[in-house]
């Protein structure tokens, strides 16, 4: 597909290499046959700040390919991954994406999770043709920033997740919140959609204390945290979360705190049973999907935790230092499946039929809950690219994680921002 | 909270980063000192020194402090030995030419790295405080260990001191930093001392490292910023100026605990970031340097 | 003199040789060697000021991400088109070297460096900071419609690879030009003596910052042109590893050689990918490479074939 994209452009630039680029238009290796592998490409951090995260994503991803090849593969065909490593650096990802397309003859690329590198790949993405199906968490595929090639359907954005917990943190917590959040992009959707959205119930944002990304030390930044504040609202992301929250333990001591509300982001891959964190006692946490197993958690979702490898804390079965990012890595299994049903829907035979998987994916409007969608059940907005599903607020009782507040879907809504498929291929 | 509280916050977590700070600066003068080299790897050895850390505080019985006691003089050894074989396998035979040396050691941090991501894996993961008290003040929470490192990090800092000024081996260090060729006149081994130095330098980052991993965890990505500061304070300080280094660390980190209640914090990073480049500006040879460096 | 001719054969010869391979690579080494050519740019600036003037900056992140800020910006809001943008790109590049430069420059060897860390650093904390222009660590894409120059969609393999041909062969004959040029000799005997030049009349300031400014204009080129070529502005590129490889790159392929940074470059990221590739761990791959390479070719593959075996090359 891109190659044949590629020679017209280029013979009109220098005519005189027209024999010369005729020879390099012939096909390399054959078309794939029906039978053969459909090969993904998954696009992970293995190295670099987002490695904690990206080992994880990796066994999800190879968790749900089992899983979707013992159910017979997509049309019959068996599936292929190909992971590629890139750093958790966006120079990289574009590199990336460029080799998984290219050289290893992927269809799909799917599974980048910080925004940084998504946004640097997904320009790739777009200019090689190739379906890019994050699983990132960030705005910026609802917000109209990529392209009609990027698509997130496996998890929601920071927008939704922000404004449907809002309403539970004023009616339960408190209405005067200080937030603290690290000083770039993710932070700052946190700090501009949750300010929006408590203020639409009667609340108000009275300091915004932001971390500088370079910061491996927090205590100096914690005065900042007004006396009559009602609620505390963290979100810190990167190797440094677990000293953050140690430090916030540390600097309340035992003296009265207030409200403390954060994103389980702080948390994310970290045992809440550490040393210096048994303050956390009692505070709240944003969960994509419930860590520890819940009494009432349904069959698909203990059908996921076995595959996946997760024991019912939420750790490694192998090894229970080894703690999960549960509340993200289920957007890569629902996103091979999502591939799976868009593939299927599409007819999907070979390269050409790239964009009608983006069609069929768009014209998707629901995925139920269910062991190809464990988190539980979504909206799909075709136009946005986005997927909406539930969030759970959970609370830290006796060193577990309890869910106190499911949202409903509707809860996370907002007014579309962009229409992707009204832009060409 | 009021301004008085917050300033004596703002000093105590300053102090302990500068102690920190100026103990693997010291490190890094060393080797910068009397060898002429840029040992980018520097961090490197810092970050093994909280992987070894985490390794010996996991495979040591008992209650924490014993972990941490052995982990204390274990790490340093262990990292001192390898900066030795580095020394001796590679910076010696390329004579320590300025410019392959950087690459050398660049090579050498990558190596390093991948061996921690490898053989301990990519998550940050917590080493125990030999023990574990908060300090409860009217405003906040201190916690006792931050100023346990203080004060270890200052008494290993007199040691250095007396080491350098006092000891034969400080006095071999101080000749061939001064003079080479004089030095091996005068019947000095400097291949020898050149090694131990390495080590050296590398034992003191390692240690360094060992004192800070209880309050922020071993990660195999963790040299880069001591790397820096520890760059930035040896030339402000003055190269080959202990007390020099010192007085630099205090000045940074102080300068960057108080500058975060004064200005937004990022803003304040930037304000501090210049004003080291100004003071070099106008002070090339650094605070207490004696000549250009 | 047969030694400039052979020379100028040479590199015309290397530049020919781009161009034919830009007709046969398939699609992923082709991707790449494009990207190789606008990097290797930047890597030829930093040679400028490193490696034939002596000046060991380790800032110069701060002038590629000014072309690239530049050109990407103004593209973004509408200012410029994409040609008068890569301008932009080039003038900020050189500007801000200048600026930094008369700062800079009252200092030499360590301190240089730290002044020149320590001026990136802000620069680069500043392009977070303000994320509501700069689009912060997550940067921003260029459209395709914004990266048109004349008949060049430069979104398309084919004219991305002409113009990071292009780019390259300025860049190169440029290096070549000012090495054989008076400036250039002048520029060498301010490395290696430079009380020695002061005293034939020449301001060894001036000339640095002549250097400097030179290569910042080389670096702020290479920035614009990434971010027109590839579509992509963000704040990675202005992170301090981004002022350590140009370095890197240069060591590797030969400081002093006008071949040594492309050569650095290409070799670089052929480790790097094809180590990707066979380990988890390509760091370990790429490391052991450096220290073997120092060891066995100590000034870097450009200088020590010049040492060894062609003592014609420039």
């Amino acid at each position: 597909m891109d190659r044949r994209a590629r020679l017209p452009s280029r013979r009109s630039l220098l005519q005189v290499g027209a024999a010369l680029a005729g020879a390099a238009a012939l096909p390399r290796f054959v078309q794939a046959q029906s039978a053969a592998p459909v090969r993904l490409g998954v696009q992970v951090h293995l190295t670099g700040i987002g490695a904690a995260y990206g080992r994880w994503y990796a066994r999800t991803a190879r968790a749900a390919l089992e899983v979707l090849n013992a159910a017979g593969g997509i049309g019959g065909r068996p599936v292929e991954l190909v992971f590629e490593d890139d750093a958790t650096d966006p120079r990289r990802g574009a590199e990336v994406v460029e080799k998984l397309a290219t050289q290893a003859g992927c269809e799909a690329i799917f599974g980048t999770l910080f925004s940084n590198v998504v946004i640097s790949s997904a320009a790739r993405a777009g200019e090689l043709r190739i379906p890019y199906l994050v699983c990132s968490e960030g705005h910026h595929v609802a917000s109209g920033a990529l392209n009609r090639w990027t698509l997130q359907p496996g998890i929601t954005d920071v927008k939704s997740q922000v404004i449907a917990m809002a309403p539970w943190v004023a009616a339960n917590l408190g209405r005067r919140v200080a937030m603290i959040f690290p000083d770039y992009a993710f932070g700052h959707d946190h700090r501009d959609f949750f300010s929006e959205a408590i203020a639409a119930r009667g609340g108000e944002v009275i300091a915004r204390i932001a971390v500088p990304p370079t910061e491996t030390s927090f205590t100096r930044y914690l005065p900042r945290i007004p006396r009559d504040t009602e609620v505390l609202y963290h979100v810190m992301v990167g190797p440094s979360v677990l000293t953050f929250v140690k430090e916030l333990g540390t600097f309340y001591g035992r003296g009265g705190r207030p409200e403390i509300f954060g994103f389980i982001d702080s948390l994310e891959g970290v045992d809440i049973a550490a040393p210096g964190l048994a303050f956390l006692e009692g505070t709240h946490l944003w969960e994509g999907q419930p860590r520890y197993l819940q009494p009432d958690a349904p069959e698909h979702e203990t059908f996921y935790r076995a595959s996946v490898g997760v024991g019912d804390s939420g750790a490694a079965q192998e090894d229970p230092r080894d703690v999960s990012t549960y509340a993200h890595m289920f957007s890569v299994w629902e996103t091979l499946f999502v591939i799976k049903r868009g593939m299927e829907a599409a007819g999907y035979r070979g390269p050409a039929d790239r964009s009608a998987l983006v069609e069929a994916i768009e014209a998707m409007e629901a995925f139920p809950a269910g062991r190809e969608h464990p988190q539980g059940d979504k909206l799909f907005n075709g136009r946005t690219h986005q997927a909406f599903g539930h969030q759970h607020i959970s609370k830290v009782e006796e060193g577990r994680l309890a869910v106190v507040h499911t949202t409903s879907i509707e809860d996370g809504l907002y007014p579309d921002e962009v229409d992707y498929t009204t832009r060409s291929f | 909270m009021a301004l008085g509280p917050y300033l004596l916050l703002a000093a105590i977590e300053g102090l302990v980063g500068a102690a920190v700070l100026a103990l693997t600066a010291v490190g890094l003068s060393l080797v910068f000192g009397v060898m002429r080299v840029v040992n980018v790897a520097h961090g490197a050895f810092f970050m093994l020194g909280a992987v070894a850390a985490w390794f010996v505080t996991q495979a040591v019985p008992g209650p924490p402090w014993v972990g941490f006691a052995v982990a204390l003089v274990a790490a340093p050894l262990s990292v001192g030995a390898l900066a030795v074989a580095a020394d001796l396998l590679v910076l010696r035979r390329l004579d320590y030419a300025p410019e392959p040396t950087i690459v050398a050691t660049i090579g050498l941090l990558y190596i390093l790295q991948a061996l921690a991501l490898t053989g301990f894996g990519p998550d940050a993961r917590p080493v125990p405080a030999p023990f574990e008290a908060v300090i409860q003040l009217p405003w906040f929470g201190v916690s006792a260990y931050k100023l346990a490192v203080v004060g270890l990090a200052a008494a290993l800092l007199g040691f250095v001191w007396l080491g350098l000024a006092r000891s034969r081996a400080g006095l071999v260090m101080r000749a061939t930093r001064s003079d080479r060729a004089m030095a091996e006149a005068f019947g000095i081994d400097t291949g020898r001392v050149y090694a131990l130095t390495f080590g050296a330098g590398a034992a003191l980052a390692a240690v360094a490292a060992v004192l800070i991993v209880p309050i922020s965890q071993a990660h195999y990505l963790m040299g880069g910023d001591p790397l820096l500061l520890a760059f930035i304070v040896v030339i402000l300080g003055g190269l080959g100026s202990l007390r020099g280094t010192v007085v630099a660390a205090l000045a940074i980190g102080l300068g960057d605990g108080i500058a975060s209640v004064f200005f937004s914090p990022t803003v304040g990073k930037i304000v501090a970031t210049l004003l080291v480049a100004l003071v070099l500006v106008f002070r090339p040879q650094g605070l207490f340097g004696r000549e250009a460096a | 003199m047969s030694g400039g001719r052979a020379s100028l054969a040479l590199h015309l010869g290397v530049l020919a040789l781009l161009l034919a391979l830009g007709f046969v690579l398939p699609p992923y080494p082709h991707a790449n060697l494009a990207r190789v050519m606008v990097l290797a740019v930047y890597a030829m600036g930093y040679n400028l000021a490193f490696g034939y003037t002596g000046l060991l900056s380790l800032g110069h992140a701060l002038y590629f991400a000014a072309g690239m800020y530049a050109a990407g910006l103004t593209v973004r809001f509408g200012v410029f088109p994409a040609a008068p943008a890569f301008m932009a790109g080039v003038a900020a590049g050189g500007g801000l070297a200048l600026v930094v430069g008369v700062l800079a420059l009252r200092t030499t060897g360590a301190a240089f460096m730290i002044v020149t860390l320590m001026v990136a650093q802000a620069g680069y904390l500043a392009i977070l900071t303000f994320g509501r222009v700069t689009g912060g660590d997550e940067g921003f894409v260029l459209e395709r419609a914004a990266r048109i120059v004349g008949p060049l969609d430069l979104s398309q393999e084919g004219p991305r690879y002409a113009a990071a041909l292009a780019l390259f062969a300025g860049g190169l004959l440029a290096s070549l030009a000012l090495v054989r040029s008076r400036a250039g000799r002048v520029l060498v005997a301010m490395r290696e003596n430079p009380e020695r030049s002061r005293m034939l009349g020449y301001d060894p300031f001036r000339w640095r910052l002549l250097a400097l400014g030179l290569s910042g204009a080389f670096a702020g080129a290479a920035g614009a042109g990434y971010a027109l070529l590839f579509g992509y502005v963000g704040a990675s590129f202005a992170a301090i590893d981004h002022s350590i490889l140009p370095l890197l790159w240069v060591l590797l392929g030969g400081a002093g050689t006008v071949l040594g940074p492309f050569v650095g470059t290409l070799v670089m990221f052929w480790l790097v990918d094809a180590a990707s590739g066979i380990t988890t761990a390509p760091q370990l791959v790429v490391g052991a490479a450096l220290v073997a390479l120092v060891l066995f070719a100590r000034r870097g593959l450009m200088g020590s074939l010049r040492a060894r075996l062609v003592p014609w090359l420039p």
